[in-house]
């Protein structure tokens, strides 16, 4: 139960972060935030009680392991994730170079 | 001020609203998996494919059609982090930064940079028996390159030699899929025999793609880092 809250706690920070914060860089945490508290959601949804990790070796019956098919989608998650941040990153390298701020208000109000 | 109050009292109501409908809905622990797709990944999986970790059997046997779209979108991704940064390093030869890494940092990323790779190679390679698989192992590779750019400050990679080991491994996943449309009629299927479970060489073409996965990913990461940390200040 503790990990529902930890993960409505996620995006809600996370949505926090993108609605009022000024600084990209914040805004990009927000984002990976929300991006964990997904994926901490999808692996809470597939866990049973009891249930040990997915791997049938060692004598591990397969009535005793959780749902290992939110784990696999995670999988790819977390992997997206990386790859949204690491371009969001890099294009706030880019506009800081040009317009010497990171503030997306000021970014916005600015002419080419 | 006002426009603040009224977003964290939206906030607070999703919050709300999130956690209570999975806690009346959805109850922690319980057993959802009688039903459906995952009972059959769960009590099939091992004889289908010769996986034991059913996450990797799942990722790399049943949906391996999904993996390959997901090297693709971090190959674009790593593509479009150098697209965008391109032009913006300094010239060659010129430090990044004026202060050295302490003699504590530096040898212990010589003694350490090492284990770290093998590590990682150890994490991909044994992607179908134990927790972990290519793409965790290509991050640890690729942390233990972040790890050589902090302790030295002249240290760069070699662009050519890691896009040509990338395009290498990502061709090695297509032609893997490409041999099972050959010889089975299904692309990325298993041609190869399953073995017996639990032993390093089995699960058919898990491990080959695994391997070819840990590489493409190190190398990737690598080169988004390389490319972020070769910006001029």
């Amino acid at each position: 139960m503790i990990y529902y809250m930890a993960a409505a706690f996620l995006i809600a920070i996370g949505i926090y972060a993108l609605m009022l914060k000024k600084n990209m860089i914040k805004m990009v945490i927000g984002l990976s935030l929300m991006d964990s508290g997904v994926n901490l959601l999808l692996i809470s949804l597939g866990y049973i009680n009891g249930g040990t990790a997915p791997i049938l070796l060692n004598g591990v019956k397969p009535q005793e392991v959780v749902d290992p098919l939110p784990q696999a989608l995670v999988l790819t998650n977390v992997v997206i994730g990386v790859s949204v941040t690491a371009l969001a990153l890099s294009v706030i390298i880019r506009v800081y170079k040009h317009y010497k701020t990171l503030n997306s208000d000021k970014v916005r109000d600015m002419k080419w | 001020m006002i426009k603040k109050s009224i977003a964290l009292i939206l906030i607070a109501i999703l919050f709300v609203a999130i956690f209570f409908t999975l806690a009346n809905d959805l109850p922690f622990g319980d057993n959802r998996t009688t039903t459906g797709v995952s009972d059959k990944y769960i009590y099939h999986g091992v004889n289908d494919t010769g996986a034991s970790n059913l996450v990797t059997a799942i990722v790399v046997n049943y949906r391996g059609f999904d993996t390959l779209g997901e090297v693709t979108v971090l190959f674009v991704a790593a593509t479009g982090v150098g697209a965008v940064l391109y032009n913006m390093g300094r010239p060659a030869g010129k430090k990044r930064k004026k202060t050295e890494a302490s003699l504590i940092v530096r040898t212990g990323s010589r003694i350490l940079f090492p284990m770290m790779l093998l590590f990682g190679a150890y994490i991909f390679v044994h992607g179908h028996l134990t927790p972990g698989g290519g793409f965790q192992g290509g991050a640890v590779i690729a942390t233990a390159f972040l790890f050589k750019y902090v302790s030295d400050t002249r240290y760069h990679i070699d662009h050519n030699k890691f896009t040509a080991t990338e395009s290498v491994v990502g061709m090695t996943f297509a032609l893997v899929g490409i041999m099972g449309l050959l010889l089975t009629g299904y692309f990325l299927f298993n041609f190869l025999p399953n073995g017996s479970p639990g032993e390093l060489l089995s699960a058919g073409i898990i491990p080959i793609i695994y391997v070819a996965i840990g590489i493409k990913v190190g190398a990737e990461l690598t080169g988004i880092l390389d490319n972020m940390m070769e910006v001029e200040q």
